[in-house]
């Protein structure tokens, strides 16, 4: 679908983003938070909700907060409070969520998108406030029943407001990114989406443009990819524009994304919406913290993803694409640093091995930079000796995947297969000769004006030599004794 | 030697350091006057003889080598809204009525390291929620000075029990007057402490701002050596407060010459029973006899206090009692539909009336559209009247005047009236909102019925109030009447 068939309408759309702390402990328990454990299995009183139990806030919660709220440029509440949202649910134990309402610990805060037009695009965050997930209802295998896994009951969560300041779904998609790029920079979430540690809902609505109140906005749930929230955006947006057009109106409600489909469906309306009766908990203080405590924070902030991105430009000497793709994850970027920093080469080269060879081996097996087999300063041995001329960049990709294959070092691997380039004048001068003695037509033709030769000359002597000549010395010698 | 169950938790504790009796002895007698009163009085939903038994062998072997603790071989009984390890605490409810705690509440956890021997959990309304017992669903307690009278509630069945001879001591919870009220009723000393003092971790909440835990005892030093050992931080509560424990023990003796004691000209008007402000206005008459000045203080806002506490302690039951849905522990509906008929069957089966009027209650002033009428203004008021304390203790060290408007009503008599019933709790409810350590101290008899005298302090003043009431006991021997068919 085109943006086309937008045109003459204004999108508008706000998300909410559920953030997992990588915290160790549960929120308000010392239960662990690890993934994947048999059910019910890491749940204690706590998060069971039994009677007579007490929340007690794990700090290492607040300190994650508040190193979001510094990173999105937000103002961090000197105080804030939690507060019981009120429901019944099998899988919400205490039949009310512990979360922030009135005083979140974030408000305010901003980041930066670039647009469809390559624009910088500010988008405004609302707030990020702390709250308990709930446990998961498993209805599969189980006949008439369900069951109920509390093993996340209680795992800390930071939500994330946008302010609707997106236009599109691509720019959902982007302000998405970046905040997934900001959480793992800062180490507060691991955003893996495939166990749920990052969660999206989008608000989505349509108006005419020109018209100045904003339409009524359904909400879309269930986005686990990034594919999937631009696909469930766009089918959402096409929806209610074609529900306007008939002569409908879009109604406020919750839709769920289904992904096999490709469409949202109702969940329920705003009628059938819970009345959650928020009002402060009693059973835990408000949260106070000192303007010390967020300075001592502030020092800790590491470089955010959009100062690297500009100081690898700066100092690098990159391209802006190659340095967005560089700075996508801090371990990527260190990575890359590792390599510049102990290679005499270019940096240019170092991010072309980084995001070519290297980048290609890893998506082949499905691994992360965390996973590479080949280590950052090894990837700078490979780089120097193109530096210097012992191997030529052609040699060099088998050599890269011998060292990928585990055969060793750069040098070693050089050494092993004696892919040692042929840098001695009087060897290349030797087999030079035997070229042009074996191609007499091709000579002629050379000196007859068909300059475009060269390159047939350069590759028999390179097929001579497996490839290990130097190929700038070929080029020279060859040009001197054919232009004789 | 005096009987055993006559006497004080201090008289006892020396009975057995001086090796005059075991504390098997102690307990086999205490259980003994368990079986013959209990059935009259209904104070215990469980009793733990062999448990008991089994506590009291071990302090006595501990005794021997001289490692028990302070309470070592005393016995005590717990409300039963106190989780017991592999003991059922009930709550007063059919919701809890076969509930078993995997672990001890932090009090509990206290007094047994301390070797107390607990002999059973004591009865008490629905969740706490009630002045009268008569709310509980294994049905009412009764009045050991007048079987036809309630004993007060919800700590109903502790200070029953206390007043019978049968338990030298128990806990209680007070949340708006639930351990000061039954002790007013049944000529016992209740001590509720500051909020914070005591940890809530394993006490069954009912409204958290509120629920303070606390002792019914016979006398004040009792009192004084049983909160020195369940006060304290517990990190296991974020609301309980880290501030050394003083030995409320050593101070008791004290002279109360020169103490600023607070009279509240509202406290005396109309509401109150003639003769019960008379035994209250006796009893500080002799505060002033032993050196104390008395100064008018004024509480304008006190007559908010039951509003207000019918707004904020509803509305966080209607949230405190949601995790009871059926699903994981408590009753459970037979053969549900579908979720929403066990959620509502299980809640309309387990829960009684008045807890299900406050929750009621407690839900609508937390809904959309009147919580800032209700809930918010509560809040506001709650402030105003902690400041109109703050500002009265300025000028006095403790506020006295009456714990109940007058002495223990019939059973029966105010179960179809709320309201009349809320009204009892009327001078109690303060402290409660204002989180101020607060004690009911037995100060003689109406028609046959004890009455108490009321102690409030500032936060934290905890000594003061047991060194007045102390004191005031040294003059005086109300706390030592034990109605006749106990003695």
């Amino acid at each position: 679908m085109g943006i086309s068939s937008f045109s003459g309408w204004e999108v508008v759309i706000g998300l909410e983003v559920h953030a997992q702390l990588a915290t160790k402990a549960k929120i308000f328990s010392g239960a662990s938070t690890a993934y994947g454990a048999e059910p019910n299995t890491q749940a204690c009183l706590v998060d069971l909700g039994y009677p007579g139990v007490l929340p007690v806030l794990n700090e290492e919660v607040v300190r994650m907060a508040t190193l979001f709220g510094l990173a999105v440029n937000a103002t961090v509440a000197r105080r804030s409070v939690f507060a019981r949202k009120n429901y019944f649910y099998p899988d919400l134990p205490k039949g009310y969520q512990i979360s922030q309402y009135e005083l979140p610990i974030v408000e305010h805060g901003e980041l930066f998108i670039t647009d469809g037009d390559g624009n910088e695009r500010r988008i405004g965050i609302t707030r990020a406030h702390l709250e308990e997930d709930a446990g998961k209802s498993i209805h599969e295998g189980l006949g008439a029943s369900s069951g109920i896994d509390l093993n996340r009951a209680g795992t800390p969560l930071l939500e994330i407001v946008s302010e609707p300041d997106l236009r599109s779904a691509k720019e959902a998609v982007a302000y998405l990114r970046k905040i997934h790029t900001i959480v793992r920079y800062l180490g507060i979430s691991d955003g893996n989406m495939q166990e749920g540690s990052f969660r999206c809902d989008a608000n989505v609505s349509v108006r005419r443009l020109g018209q100045k109140e904003l339409g009524t906005r359904a909400e879309l749930k269930n986005l686990n990819s990034f594919r999937f929230i631009e696909k469930a955006i766009n089918f959402e947006i096409e929806r209610q524009i074609e529900l306007i057009k008939d002569g409908g109106e879009v109604v406020q409600e919750t839709r769920l994304y289904d992904s096999d489909k490709d469409e949202t469906r109702s969940m329920r309306s705003k009628e059938e919406a819970n009345d959650y009766r928020y009002f402060p908990d009693p059973d835990l203080l408000p949260v106070e913290i000192s303007e010390e405590y967020i300075e001592a924070i502030r020092v800790t902030l590491p470089e955010l993803p959009d100062a690297k991105q500009q100081r690898f430009v700066n100092d690098y000497d990159l391209k802006s694409d190659a340095a967005a793709i560089l700075t996508t994850s801090r371990a990527l970027a260190d990575y890359f640093e590792a390599v510049v920093g102990a290679t005499d080469a270019r940096a240019q080269v170092a991010a072309n091995w980084v995001l070519g060879e290297l980048s290609g081996a890893l998506n082949r097996e499905n691994k992360g930079i965390g996973d590479s087999r080949i280590a950052a300063t090894d990837l700078a041995g490979l780089v120097n000796r193109i530096h210097d001329h012992t191997i030529s960049g052609k040699i060099a990709k088998q050599v890269f995947e011998a060292m990928w294959e585990g055969e060793g070092t750069a040098d070693e691997v050089i050494e092993a297969k004696g892919l040692e380039q042929i840098t001695d004048s009087s060897a290349i001068e030797t087999i030079v000769d035997r070229v042009i003695a074996a191609n007499p037509g091709p000579v002629e033709e050379y000196k007859a004006g068909k300059d475009k030769l060269m390159g047939f000359f350069v590759g028999q002597v390179m097929k001579e030599t497996q490839g290990q000549a130097n190929p700038e010395q070929v080029n020279q010698i060859l040009k001197a004794k054919l232009n004789d | 030697m005096t009987e055993l169950h006559s006497q004080t938790l201090t008289e006892l504790a020396i009975g057995l350091e001086s090796g005059d009796f075991t504390s098997v002895e102690l307990t086999q007698a205490l259980l003994d006057r368990v079986a013959e009163h209990n059935d009259k009085l209904n104070a215990f939903v469980t009793i733990t003889a062999d448990e008991a038994l089994a506590t009291a062998a071990h302090a006595d072997a501990a005794r021997e080598t001289g490692s028990g603790g302070v309470l070592n071989g005393l016995p005590i009984i717990h409300k039963d809204i106190f989780c017991t390890r592999g003991i059922r605490t009930t709550c007063g409810s059919k919701m809890l009525e076969n509930f078993v705690s995997p672990y001890d509440a932090t009090v509990v956890e206290k007094l047994s390291a301390a070797g107390a021997v607990v002999l059973g959990k004591s009865n008490m309304d629905e969740f706490a929620m009630g002045s009268s017992t008569e709310t509980s669903y294994f049905g009412p307690v009764r009045n050991p000075w007048n079987l036809d009278c309630t004993p007060g509630g919800s700590s109903g069945g502790s200070s029953a029990a206390v007043a019978a001879r049968i338990a030298p001591a128990a806990t209680g919870t007070d949340t708006g007057g639930s351990i000061r009220q039954p002790a007013s009723l049944t000529g016992t000393v209740g001590i509720k402490p500051t909020y914070g003092r005591v940890s809530r971790y394993g006490m069954i909440a009912f409204a958290s701002s509120l629920d303070q835990a606390g002792v019914i005892t016979r006398s004040a030093e009792d009192a004084a050596r049983l909160l020195g050992v369940m006060a304290g931080f517990d990190a296991r509560d974020s609301t309980s407060i880290d501030q050394p424990v003083p030995d409320y023990t050593l101070s008791i003796g004290d002279s109360i010459k020169g103490l600023r004691v607070g009279i509240v000209r509202e406290h005396f008007d109309a509401g109150l029973d003639q003769q019960t402000g008379a035994r209250v206005k006796e009893a500080i008459a002799v505060l002033e006899s032993l050196g104390a000045t008395t100064v008018e203080v004024s509480l304008p806002n006190l007559d908010l206090s039951v509003p207000t506490y019918y707004v904020v302690a509803p509305a966080e039951c209607s949230s405190n009692l949601s995790r009871f849905d059926g699903v994981r522990f408590g009753h459970r509906a037979e053969d549900p539909e579908d979720l929403l008929d066990l959620y509502c069957r299980s809640r309309g089966e387990g829960f009684g009336d008045e807890v299900k009027r406050r929750i009621m209650t407690g839900t609508y002033v937390l809904s959309a559209g009147y919580y800032d009428a209700y809930y918010l203004k509560a809040q506001q008021v709650r402030r105003l009247i902690a400041d109109d304390f703050k500002k009265a203790f300025a000028n006095v060290d403790v506020i006295a005047g009456p714990t109940t408007p007058s002495p223990a009503f019939k059973l029966g008599d105010k179960v179809d009236d709320p309201i009349t019933m809320y009204l009892n709790d009327i001078y109690t409810i303060g402290a409660n909102l204002a989180g101020l350590p607060a004690m009911s101290v037995p100060c003689g008899l109406v028609d046959d019925l004890p009455v108490g005298l009321h102690l409030v302090g500032a936060h934290f003043t905890e000594e003061i109030l047991l060194r007045c009431a102390h004191q005031y006991q040294q003059q005086t021997d109300f706390h030592t009447a034990c109605p006749e068919a106990f003695k």
